[in-house]
């Protein structure tokens, strides 16, 4: 069987762009695709006449390219929450490399916190949730996304305040970022005075709700040098669903796909843990970032949370994660893996300020793709 | 007052689990083949390395532990008036998990210790629907 391993480093991100973001009510939720698309595609001194790839979720590559007025001849629409741009980037890669097209666009907009020309939300009444969870109260990610968190604690013994000092360790890297909505730093105290949202959850667990949007262009390896920015390589990937309803999520302590699509983009990218300084890791919630960091392998089960509360994620810590200041202080518009990319890009090409990591050469972005189900993971580099 | 929460439309696989409930009873399906139980409804058997078709309809218990949960300090639509609520998920004595409420509790966590007994309410909210809820087992 042929081996993912032949796409490492064939295809690079050549044009990154985010959106102003925060509080827009002025714009629509498709006016911001576009406005990340034509941003990005300008970062890459490309316009919309040289897109002949479309990749995109929260709306359909159809309406894309309505309102771009293009005609793309390759189109990936999965949309499987979140993440689904990380699984866009691997897909985009096998279509380049294939012939399928050349320049692939990946659009992200959400007018999450204005709700200015969103799609209809939630799955109807027959539907799995509609029959067995929507019934009894649920209502959003909140009440949801946190149903896992207190057989976490019960079976390792984690605790409120490690959970809350990932919102700490976050909100300190969010002080260096000037674009970041919530800049001021907080305790673990803080947190934990924040008013109830879904025990165990209280607000400072919560990632922010905001709009904007993001866009990436990829190209081959033969182009990749020929525009203005350094290419970001994709290297490995990996993707995998499982469960929609977080009730017939098989492990509530462990996020089991997540350790398949990690050793997946580690075995196509050639790489291991050691080589990894950098992570985003997709945070609607301070449990979410706990559960990866244990299924991609970083700490063993169980250490995530400790490993949290020790700050070695934090700035000046020996493994630096969401670095923008993630969903809990930079941005969330709902479906934040856009910005997970964007940070992980951004970092690989030097431009992130007073955050930068030095020297830095790999960067892993990770993103559940739904609650713990969907799921997918990149390892990005500039070499 | 007339019910206003989000009510289930049974389809035609689920339609026997929604007409138990009606009858105060609760109907899940086991594998006649691995024998073990499995939820939500649907005509095979989900386990791995099994995957068959010959199943069929059975009464359970209706005794369960408290697998997980959250406390909603939120509730929307007519949820509005009942937070704090709990939803849970249940493990049922046969080995499945299902969503419910907790009632008959207090809704902190000190009083809802994880794996805690847990027996079956038939709450009837509506001349049509019946829904599975659960409280501390009595006996
Ligand atoms: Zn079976």
């Amino acid at each position: 069987m042929p081996s993912a391993s032949r796409l490492r480093r064939k295809v690079a991100i050549v044009g990154a762009a985010e959106t102003e973001l925060g509080v827009l009510p002025d714009r629509s939720m498709i006016q911001l695709h576009a406005e990340a698309a034509r941003l990005a595609l300008a970062d890459a001194g490309l316009t919309e006449d040289d897109v002949d790839g479309i990749a995109t979720a929260g709306t359909t590559p159809a309406d894309i390219s309505e309102y771009l007025h293009i005609s793309p001849r390759w189109v990936d629409g999965t949309a499987v929450g979140g993440g689904s741009f990380l699984m866009h980037v691997g897909h985009a890669a096998a279509a380049i490399e294939a012939g399928y097209c050349d320049t692939a666009l990946v659009t992200h907009g959400e007018s999450g916190r204005s709700r200015v020309g969103m799609p209809p939300g939630d799955a109807g009444p027959s539907s799995i949730q509609g029959q067995f969870e929507h019934p009894f109260g649920g209502w959003g990610p909140p009440s949801m996304f946190s149903i896992p968190q207190v057989r976490h604690m019960h079976h390792f013994g984690s605790t409120e305040e490690q959970f809350a000092a990932v919102a700490v360790a976050t909100r300190r890297w969010a002080t260096l970022n000037p674009r970041a909505m919530m800049r001021d730093p907080i305790s673990v105290e803080d947190v934990l005075n924040s008013r109830l949202i879904a025990w165990p959850l209280r607000l400072f667990n919560c990632c922010l709700v905001t709009d904007g949007g993001g866009a990436l262009v990829l190209v081959s390896e033969e182009r990749a040098h020929d525009f203005p920015k350094p290419p970001v390589w994709l290297l490995g990937r990996g993707e995998a669903t499982a469960h929609r309803s977080i009730t017939f999520m098989d492990d509530m302590t462990e996020w089991t796909p997540a350790k398949q699509t990690g050793a997946s983009a580690f075995a196509m990218a050639g790489l291991d843990h050691a080589d990894i300084r950098h992570l985003m890791l997709y945070d609607a919630f301070t449990h979410v970032p706990v559960y990866a960091l244990e299924a991609l392998g970083f700490v063993e089960p169980g250490e995530g949370a400790p490993y949290f509360a020790e700050m070695h994620t934090a700035p000046g810590g020996e493994l630096p994660v969401n670095t923008n200041g993630g969903g809990l202080s930079y941005t969330h518009t709902g479906m934040y893996g856009m910005f997970a990319i964007m940070e992980s890009v951004t970092q690989l090409r030097g431009e992130a300020g007073e955050r930068q990591l030095p020297n830095l050469e790999l960067s892993m972005t990770h993103a559940p793709a739904g609650m713990f189900s969907g799921t997918s993971t990149l390892i990005l580099g500039n070499l | 007052m007339a019910y206003d929460k989000p009510l289930p439309e049974p389809t035609p696989e689920t339609q026997e689990f929604w007409d138990g409930l009606k009858r105060h009873e609760l109907r899940i399906q086991r594998c006649l083949d691995c024998d073990r139980f499995y939820f939500f409804p649907r005509p095979f058997c989900p386990h791995a390395g099994c995957r068959s078709g010959n199943v069929q309809w059975e009464t359970v218990s209706g005794r369960a532990k408290l697998h997980t949960y959250v406390i909603s300090h939120r509730g929307f639509g007519g949820f509005a008036d009942d937070a704090p609520y709990v939803i849970a998920v249940v493990e049922l004595d046969e080995g499945p998990r299902m969503m419910t409420n907790l009632v008959e509790v207090e809704p902190t966590p000190e009083a809802l210790p994880v794996d805690m007994p847990l027996e079956i309410v038939y709450d009837d909210v509506t001349d049509e629907v019946t829904l599975a809820k659960f409280r501390p087992a009595r006996g």
